[in-house]
């Protein structure tokens, strides 16, 4: 049984093959210049310095070395969902469609076992497919993603390791994303009985839960912290130069925290209410109204010395930021509950495919 | 042979939805026969022999294959071969392969007799399997369940795509095989004429039901043509008209009884298979009298 799957899963084998081959070659050529670049910024046991050297590090990534840091979680989105498709939904679905089902079973082999070896024995090599591609993008991106962290966020589109893109596309999670694309592959297609509709729900149905999961199940496998501060002290203002009008004050943040990820982060007043009108960035909250009293004397500098009667007016405010979030030391932690419950999932997946080929039998 | 019956039913019946392609069929085919399965098309033949292999669930009752449940075990899938409808095979996969696949599937797997059949078909044994004519896929096929070494092969329209030659090829390696290994056969067919040179037993099936079942002897002797003035006399309770034609003044009549008709009235002759069968079927054959079948379960 083990040699008849290993025959019909060779060509998809092989092509697994060229493709980590390839992926491997690209991290061989670029990983060493990034590593390197990285130990040279002076990032490692850096201490004041870390957002300017992070600062430098980046800017001395190359236009190659970005496209293919966005490149690699693509290719991790993709992988496991390929392997649903191409893998799962034709490996029992395909038999029943041109018959030769009736061949296997009917040879000395139990069609339980006959569905157990293929879902083992595939389901095995796109768990070990995901493994060495998730192996190459974490070894390649970990400069990457250490510079994030250190950077305090400041440089964007760059987000530390615990943030959707690059937790989805490193670490072990995505062997329980290709584990479970290929059970739902499968399932599809023992349920639908044909490859092309069991592709196009395994593509859509993988599609929505991705989605969903790091944006409504994630956030809540370990409870998220809390964090609120008061904010009161302005340390920038926005001033049209000719009219004198205060566009926006910006307000120190109190949330500091390197490699968090923040699910939600507000500023409240008093009562408890979300304060509207306010831009959050990484250098910090900006009032886009600013609050009544506030003004700017006009011919001062620019900068919060030239604010007039506004730290009192903010401080009777009552502001604080309110932050929900998952401290960076729980990167592994997460990975680990979420890659179990995804592999959880397949196997439940798998016994579906077992139990309904036993109970229901298609001719 | 270590079981009396090849296959055993009883009240076997499945239903898809509201419509029942096989209903309270009750047979038993002895072993060490070649049976044929004869019906028209939507019969309920390919229900019945997915049941037998497990391919299918019933709804009703229960079926027995030498004398264990159909599918129910490595030992029991080792002891029945069985050629599909269209024989399948894996496009992708040569004739190596497939002997290979055999090989690794089956512990009584007899590849000296595999390799044999291989190369008197003339297959190369490099050839993908997608690549066969319809005729070299059967043949692959059967050959895949004879070197199976079972002791039951069902085969399922195994030659009704084939052209004639392949069908004779196809028969001929059949018979041969059931010469030299100890396999009782059950071959289904909607053509009887496919059949009327191989099979020693018989079903017919109509309507998802069997019509009438037994050895081919014993069927010949105890149906009889019986041609007569009409409404010459009344017939004797023992014998049972299966179907009946009539002209102005005569009457043909098929009997079943299971003595001689002696009654001079009558000349008896004896009855072709085919028309012993279209009988049956309800059909009317061409060039022999017109006979219609009573709607009459024996």
């Amino acid at each position: 049984m083990i040699w008849l799957t290993w025959r019909q899963f060779r060509p998809q084998a092989i092509t697994a093959a060229i493709a980590v081959a390839v992926v491997a070659s690209v991290a061989a050529a670029t990983g060493p210049g990034i590593a390197s670049a990285y130990t040279a910024s002076g990032l490692p046991g850096c201490h004041a310095s870390c957002a300017t050297d992070a600062s430098n590090f980046f800017t001395g990534l190359s236009r190659l070395d970005l496209l293919l840091y966005f490149g690699s979680f693509l290719l991790m989105y993709l992988a496991p969902a390929l392997m649903g498709l191409f893998w799962g939904a034709p490996l029992i679905a395909r038999e029943v469609e041109t018959g030769t089902h009736r061949i296997a079973w009917n040879q000395s082999v139990t069609r339980t076992r006959w569905t157990l070896v293929k879902l083992g024995l595939v389901g095995l090599a796109a768990v070990a497919t995901a493994g060495l591609l998730s192996l190459m993008v974490t070894w390649w991106a970990s400069p990457i993603s250490h510079a994030a962290l250190l950077s305090g966020g400041q440089i964007s589109g760059l987000v530390p390791r615990l943030d959707p893109p690059v937790f989805d596309a490193t670490g072990v999670a995505p062997l329980g994303y290709a584990a479970f694309a290929f059970a739902l592959g499968v399932t599809a297609g023992v349920l639908l009985r044909r490859t092309l509709p069991a592709m196009a729900v395994t593509l859509v149905a993988f599609a929505v839960i991705q989605v969903l999961v790091p944006n409504l199940v994630r956030p809540h496998l370990l409870p998220p912290d809390h964090f609120t501060a008061p904010l009161h002290e302005p340390f920038g203002v926005n001033v049209n130069a000719a009219t004198g009008q205060v566009n926006g004050i910006g307000l120190a943040r109190p949330f500091a925290k390197p490699g968090a990820w923040v699910l939600s982060d507000v500023i409240v007043t008093s009562s408890g209410a979300q304060l509207p009108n306010v831009a959050i960035t990484f250098s910090g909250a900006e009032l886009t109204v600013p609050p009544k009293g506030c003004t700017f004397t006009s011919g001062a500098a620019a900068g919060p010395a030239g604010l007039h009667d506004c730290s009192s007016v903010l401080a009777a405010m009552h502001l604080r930021e309110s932050v929900t979030w998952q401290p960076a030391s729980r990167f592994w932690p997460l990975q680990c509950i979420e890659t179990g419950i995804y592999l959880v999932l397949a196997a439940g997946l798998g016994w579906v495919c077992v139990a309904q080929l036993r109970r229901r039998r298609t001719a | 042979m270590t079981n009396a019956t090849a296959i055993e039913a009883r009240g076997l019946g499945k239903r898809y939805g509201r419509r029942w392609a096989l209903a309270d069929c009750t047979l038993t085919i002895p072993a060490g026969h070649v049976a044929g399965l004869v019906g028209p098309n939507g019969a309920g033949k390919t229900t019945l022999i997915s049941l037998a292999t497990g391919m299918l669930a019933p709804t009703t009752g229960t079926v027995e294959v030498l004398g264990g449940a159909p599918a129910s075990g490595p030992g029991q899938l080792a002891r029945v071969g069985y050629v599909a409808q269209d024989t399948p095979a894996y496009a992708a996969l040569s004739v190596a392969d497939h002997l290979r696949l055999g090989a690794r599937l089956n512990p009584r797997w007899d590849a000296a007799l595999a390799q044999a059949r291989i190369k008197e078909l003339g297959l190369e044994p490099r050839q993908k399997a997608g690549n066969l004519s319809g005729g070299q896929r059967a043949q692959l096929a059967l050959t895949l369940a004879l070197a199976k070494r079972p002791e039951l092969l069902i085969l399922d329209e195994p030659i009704a795509s084939l052209d004639p030659r392949a069908r004779r090829e196809f028969l001929q390696v059949l018979m041969n095989a059931v010469a030299e290994q100890e396999l009782s056969v059950v071959i289904s067919s909607h053509q009887l004429a496919d059949l009327e040179r191989v099979a020693d037993y018989l079903v017919v099936l109509v309507d998802s039901r069997v019509r009438i079942e037994g050895a081919v002897e014993h069927l010949l002797a105890t149906h009889h043509l019986l041609t007569g003035p009409r409404r010459a006399t009344s017939l004797p309770a023992s014998q049972q008209v299966v179907a009946e034609s009539h002209t102005g003044r005569q009457s043909t009549l098929l009997v079943r009884s299971s003595e001689p008709v002696i009654d001079p009235a009558w000349t008896v002759e004896e009855v072709s298979l085919e028309d012993l069968v279209l009988a049956y079927l309800g059909h009317t054959s061409t060039g022999s009298p017109d006979i219609r079948a009573l709607e009459a379960r024996p």
